[in-house]
C-alpha cells in the first residue's frame, strides 16, 4: 500500500489557513461560454503552493451566507491577487452570482490558501504528468503557470479532456506553450464533438492514450489528476495499470459546487 | 462601487460584515436547523480523496484495535458475526456539503471492544487506513455508539470510491474523520495530528462549531 509523503508537512508549509479576509474583484475574463476568471485583490495575500484552493463566502442582505471552495488558477508569482476560474453550475447560487452579477469593485469574503497533497512546486521536480477533465484543469493551470515562471525547468505533460473545443479553458495560453522550446506538451482530447481538421485526440481517456503519453514524458515523479469523480477514478486506475506507483498519484475530485 | 456594509449585523474577522452586492442565495426551502453553519444541502454523494482509490479485497481485509492493555483483530467474516448496527444520520463534509438521512450498517466500536474484552482508557485514538491515510479522534468521539465501521450504505455494499469495503463512520464530526478504507484504531495517550490535521485542518472537526481549520 502507498505510503504518505509528509515532507511538506514536516517542512511546515501548511502552518494555518488564516482568517476570513476581504476580497475585491479586480477584473473579469470570459474564458468560455460557461467559465469566467476573476482576478481578486486580497487584503492579506499570502504565498501558496500551486494546486491549493480557497474558501469563498457570500452574504445576502438578510444574513444568509453560502460558502464554496475554488481552486486558485494563478501562480504564486502573481503577488497580491489570485485568479479564480469559476464554472457556471446550473442552479448554483454562488457560481451564478459570479457569472451574472460580479464586476470589478465587488467585495466578498475569502479564506485560504487551503490544501495539502494536491500541490506542486518546482522544487518537487519532474517529469510531471497533469491530467485534467473539464474545470479540473484549473489547479493544474496554476502548476503550469508556476512552472512557466521558472522557465519550465522540468519535463511536463498536460492531458486535458473537454467535451468540445468551445469548452477548453485557457486555450490560447495552452497553445502558446506549444511554441516554446522547453514548454510542456499539451494534449487535448475532445469527447463529444471535434472541429474540422482537428488533430488531437477524440475519445475519452483510455489505456493506450495514457501509455503513449507516459512513453513521451518519461517515468513521472508526480501525477496530478483533477476532474469529476468518474473521470478521476478512470484516469487514476489507468495510470496504476500503466505501472505508475500509487503513491506518486495525487487526485482531486470536483463534486457539484454551485 | 462600495459594498453595502451593515455594522449592526455582526463583525467579520477583519471589520464590519461584508454583504455582497446582488447576492440573494438559493431559496431558503431546506430545513436550516439541520444544516451546520456554512454548509449547503447536497443530494448526490460527492467523492473527495487525495489518493487513488485502492482495491481492498474482502478476503484480505482486517480491522484491528490496539490499546495499551491489549489488541484484537477481525477478518471480514468475523466482523459480520458481530452485532450489526443500522444508523440513519446526516453527514457533513468540510468542503461545505451536507447530505441528509444517509443510512449505514456496520459494527459499532463499542461492540468491537466488548467482543474482545477490551476497554479504551486512552484519551485519543488514531485511525489507520489501507492507503496510509490517518486521522486522530478523541476516544469519547468513537464510544457510546457514536462511531462504527460501516460496510453498507443505503442498502448496498459500500463502493470502493466511498471507502469500501469498509470505512469508519463518525457522523457527528466533519466527514474527513470518517476514514475510508479503515484498517484499525490505535489508542494514544496524547493527541497527535492525522493526515489532514497536519495540513491545517482542525484537530477535532465539529461541524456545529464550524471547526474547519486549526484555530477555529
Amino acid at each position: 500500500m502507498p505510503a504518505i509523503d509528509t515532507s511538506a508537512q514536516v517542512a511546515g508549509a501548511f502552518s494555518g489557513v488564516g482568517a476570513w479576509q476581504r476580497a475585491t474583484v479586480a477584473s473579469v475574463t470570459v474564458e468560455t461560454y460557461r467559465a469566467k476568471t476573476f482576478r481578486v485583490a486580497l487584503s492579506d495575500w499570502s504565498d501558496f503552493r500551486s494546486g491549493q484552493h480557497v474558501d469563498v463566502k457570500l452574504t445576502a442582505p438578510d444574513g444568509y451566507q453560502a460558502q464554496r471552495s475554488y481552486s486558485i488558477a494563478s501562480s504564486p508569482e502573481l503577488l497580491g491577487s489570485i485568479d479564480l476560474t469559476v464554472e457556471l453550475v446550473e442552479g448554483g447560487e454562488v457560481s451564478s452570482w459570479f457569472h451574472d452579477v460580479a464586476e470589478p469593485g465587488d467585495v466578498f469574503e475569502l479564506r485560504g490558501p487551503i490544501g495539502g497533497p494536491f500541490t506542486w512546486t518546482v522544487d518537487d521536480g519532474g517529469p510531471l504528468l497533469l491530467v485534467g477533465g473539464g474545470s479540473g484543469v484549473v489547479p493544474l493551470m496554476s502548476m503550469l503557470r508556476h512552472h512557466r515562471a521558472h522557465d519550465f525547468a522540468a519535463p511536463a505533460l498536460l492531458l486535458y479532456s473537454s467535451r468540445t473545443l468551445d469548452d477548453v479553458i485557457y486555450l490560447n495560453e495552452l497553445e502558446s506553450y506549444a511554441s516554446t522550446d522547453s514548454g510542456p506538451t499539451v494534449s487535448l482530447t475532445l469527447t463529444r464533438q471535434n472541429p474540422p481538421g482537428w488533430t488531437g485526440y477524440t475519445r475519452r481517456i483510455d489505456q493506450r492514450m495514457i501509455d503513449d503519453l507516459l512513453d513521451e514524458v518519461g517515468e513521472p515523479t508526480l501525477v496530478f489528476i483533477c476532474g469529476p469523480t468518474a473521470f478521476v477514478e478512470n484516469a487514476a486506475g489507468l495510470c496504476v495499470a500503466a505501472g505508475v506507483s500509487a503513491e506518486r498519484i495525487r487526485t482531486e475530485r470536483f463534486g457539484p459546487s454551485g | 462601487m462600495d459594498p453595502a456594509e451593515d455594522r449592526s449585523n455582526g463583525d467579520t474577522d477583519f471589520g464590519p460584515r461584508v454583504t455582497t452586492r446582488g447576492f440573494v442565495g438559493r431559496a431558503r426551502d431546506v430545513d436550516q436547523a439541520r444544516l451546520p453553519p456554512g454548509q449547503y444541502l447536497e443530494r448526490g454523494f460527492p467523492v473527495l480523496s487525495y489518493e487513488a482509490t485502492p482495491s481492498v479485497d474482502r478476503a484480505d481485509w482486517q480491522f484491528s484495535i490496539e490499546t495499551a492493555a491489549g489488541s484484537a483483530s477481525w477478518d471480514w467474516n468475523q466482523m459480520l458475526e458481530l452485532p450489526q448496527t443500522s444508523l440513519t444520520v446526516d453527514i457533513h463534509c468540510v468542503t461545505k456539503w451536507t447530505k441528509l438521512d444517509t443510512t449505514w450498517v456496520g459494527v459499532s466500536i463499542d461492540d468491537f471492544l466488548s467482543a474482545a474484552g477490551l476497554e479504551l482508557f486512552s484519551p485519543y485514538v488514531m485511525a489507520n487506513c489501507y492507503t496510509g491515510y490517518t486521522t486522530n479522534l478523541p476516544s469519547e468521539d468513537v464510544l457510546d455508539d457514536r462511531a462504527m465501521v460501516a460496510h453498507t450504505f443505503d442498502g448496498e455494499p459500500l463502493d470502493p470510491e466511498h471507502g469500501g469495503p469498509a470505512r469508519l463512520l463518525v457522523p457527528h464530526l466533519y466527514f474527513w474523520k470518517s476514514a475510508k478504507w479503515v484498517r484499525g484504531l490505535q489508542a494514544m495517550d496524547e493527541d497527535s495530528p492525522g493526515f489532514w490535521e497536519g495540513y491545517g485542518y482542525h484537530i477535532r472537526g465539529d461541524p456545529w462549531l464550524e471547526q474547519r481549520y486549526a484555530g477555529d
